[in-house]
């Protein structure tokens, strides 16, 4: 990935990031996105040039470990608790809109 | 006497002697609220109901003769970026309008252990991103120094609220410097501890490895006060800190850096910084040495690339944290126009268009190119080895000097709408505090005094290694007591009052 690759996000890449991301953007939001993704990423490419093969990446700055801990039941949300902010309720679920499309 | 003057310790002894009652300090604070808010806009929900009821809970504990936590009764405000039961949770959103968590944050239900009343929850920047508060999805806070400036960000609500004397203490969270540079930018105290010392269980995550909360108050001390409240291992969050908190309160009351090794980091000054907050930080340093500190100067060269490496890993982790606000089990349910029977998909994708600002957006589109395959190894990967030479290079500083100092913020409050425009711009006010996040360390700042040129509130940053954040207290009230004996009082018993008198 060189800087002039970064430079040079279109419309189109942002669309298809957009799509991967799940937001639907507005033609104007598009327009705008485009050339200031491109400029935050050339003045953010430069982390490949400084970072060595050798280089061990840092995730985290605590190290961290699994954590387990014992399977035990606990008191949990009761189901009106869990289903007080959902935008829709249906028999004690969280309504959803379709999942599958038409071809599914 | 004024209550709302009042630090939190001041007020705290006078409870404990019985002087006035936790329900009249709540009630100064909600009256100073709805005296001054409408030109500050520091708080986005107030909660009177849920304060006086704590309140009158601690009077007649304290009446009962039951011992009492330091800070019980105490008022309080929290950013609205963590989670409180009952009480409406935003974090500045729109996608988030009207939730109400089912449960509490730690760090919320060690406050309400310790009997604070929590009077309400403060602005913010759109899910803690950005630099200004002009991000919030329910308008600016306005700096209290001068109304027509940015409070800083993402805390600015916290920041300006304890400024304005609304609370005397609050609650911020720092995943860039969004504790500290707010507090620079208000004249007020900010820390951010040591990653992992306070719980982020409640927390709702913006950049996980980086996020972390902590006090914002009017001094040295009573930051430690309610660090001590709120620090400790909590089971709930698998990156807590399973060790002995070091006493800070014990450290911001003794102030004494004689023969401490102070290391100025030669990367956080210079150019970009405005001339007024490099002389008072001068100021600072001059005190310091006089005071028998050994002042050297330090190098981290790696540095120089934390603010790419953090622009690429924040919005990674804001990409993949954010992917929870998917409009099925809570906050915003928007149907795209026109559409019969739209999908999940297409459900998710109108909502999250209407429900997130043009910074969330322009940083979860950011993040998830970071992270998509072809580019991971380039941008993301790289920002992460980066973030290990950043670390190598605090770790040798370290060995060099026992804290580190720096300006917390290159300038003092700009106006609003001036950095909108411009990204990097706003991005460059993160400058001197990111690094201290990319390392996990704790960050403390302290007023330093008024800058000439415009006589807004500058501060100096104090850095300590990781889990030593009794260091950052020790130093920051030397530097307060040095300053203030030279000022004849706090910075904050002045200006502010102008811009916010009721």
């Amino acid at each position: 990935m060189s800087e002039q690759d970064a430079a040079g996000i279109t419309r189109a890449d942002v669309a298809h990031l957009a799509s991967l991301a799940r937001i639907s953007l507005s033609d104007g939001e598009l327009d705008r996105l485009a050339p200031e993704l491109s400029v935050i990423l050339d003045s953010v490419a430069v982390v490949s040039e400084v970072a060595d093969a050798d280089i061990p990446p840092t995730s985290h700055a605590v190290p961290l470990s699994n954590v387990f801990r014992a399977d035990e039941v606990r008191p949990g949300l009761t189901p009106e608790e869990a289903l007080a902010m959902a935008p829709a309720v249906e028999q004690q679920r969280f309504s959803v809109p379709r999942i599958l499309g038409e071809e599914q | 006497m004024n209550l709302t003057d009042l630090s939190a310790a001041e007020l705290a002894a006078r409870l404990a002697e019985g002087e006035v009652s936790s329900v009249d300090a709540t009630r100064a604070s909600l009256e100073r609220i709805s005296a001054v808010d409408d030109s500050i806009n520091a708080f986005l929900h107030v909660d009177p109901d849920g304060a006086l009821a704590t309140a009158r809970d601690v009077d007649e504990r304290r009446a009962a003769g039951e011992e009492l936590g330091p800070l019980a009764g105490v008022p309080i405000a929290v950013k609205d970026i963590i989670a409180t039961k009952g009480l409406p949770t935003t974090c500045g959103s729109k996608i988030l309008e009207g939730w109400v968590p089912p449960y509490d944050a730690t760090v919320v239900a060690r406050i309400r252990a310790a009997g604070m009343p929590i009077v309400g929850k403060t602005n913010m920047d759109e899910f803690a991103m950005g630099s200004s508060t002009e991000h919030s999805a329910y308008g600016p806070t306005r700096n209290p120094w001068d109304t027509d400036r940015v409070p800083g960000g993402s805390g600015g609500g916290s920041a300006a609220a304890v400024a304005a004397r609304q609370v005397p203490i609050a609650i911020g969270t720092d995943t860039g410097g969004s504790i500290r540079q707010p507090s620079a930018l208000t004249g007020t105290v900010g820390v951010k501890p040591t990653y992992g010392g306070v719980s982020r269980y409640g927390l709702v995550a913006m950049a996980s490895s980086l996020d972390q909360a902590g006090p914002v108050s009017r001094s040295v001390l009573d930051a430690a006060l309610l660090h001590e409240v709120i620090a400790g291992h909590d089971p709930m969050d698998s990156t807590s800190i399973d060790r002995r908190v070091p006493d800070v309160v014990a450290a911001a009351r003794r102030g004494d850096v004689s023969g401490m090794r102070i290391g100025i980091v030669k990367e956080l000054g210079g150019e970009g910084f405005q001339p007024g907050v490099e002389a008072r930080f001068g100021d600072v340093v001059e005190l310091l040495t006089k005071a028998g500190a050994d002042v050297v100067e330090v190098s981290c060269p790696h540095v120089e690339h934390a603010l790419a490496a953090y622009y690429l890993i924040m919005p990674s982790e804001v990409s993949s944290n954010l992917a929870k606000f998917d409009a099925m089990r809570y906050g915003l349910r928007v149907a795209p126009d026109g559409v019969d029977a739209p999908s999940a998909e297409q459900v998710m994708a109108a909502t999250r268009d209407a429900g997130f600002g043009d910074e969330v957006k322009r940083r979860i589109i950011l993040g998830t190119y970071a992270l998509s395959s072809g580019y991971y190894d380039a941008y993301y990967g790289s920002a992460q080895k980066v973030r290990t030479l950043i670390s190598r290079d605090f770790a040798a500083a370290f060995e060099q000097a026992d804290v580190l100092i720096s300006p917390t913020a290159p300038t003092t409050a700009f106006k609003f709408g001036d950095m909108m425009g411009d990204p990097l711009a706003m991005y460059l006010n993160d400058v001197a505090t990111l690094p201290a996040n990319l390392a996990g360390l704790p960050g403390l700042s302290v007023p330093s005094g008024l800058a000439d040129e415009d006589g807004l509130p500058a501060a100096v940053q104090v850095l300590a290694p990781a889990t030593a954040d009794d260091r950052l207290y020790n130093v920051g009230v030397a530097i307060e007591r040095m300053l203030q004996e030279k000022w004849g009082g706090p910075l904050l018993a002045g200006d502010p009052e102008r811009e916010v008198r009721a």
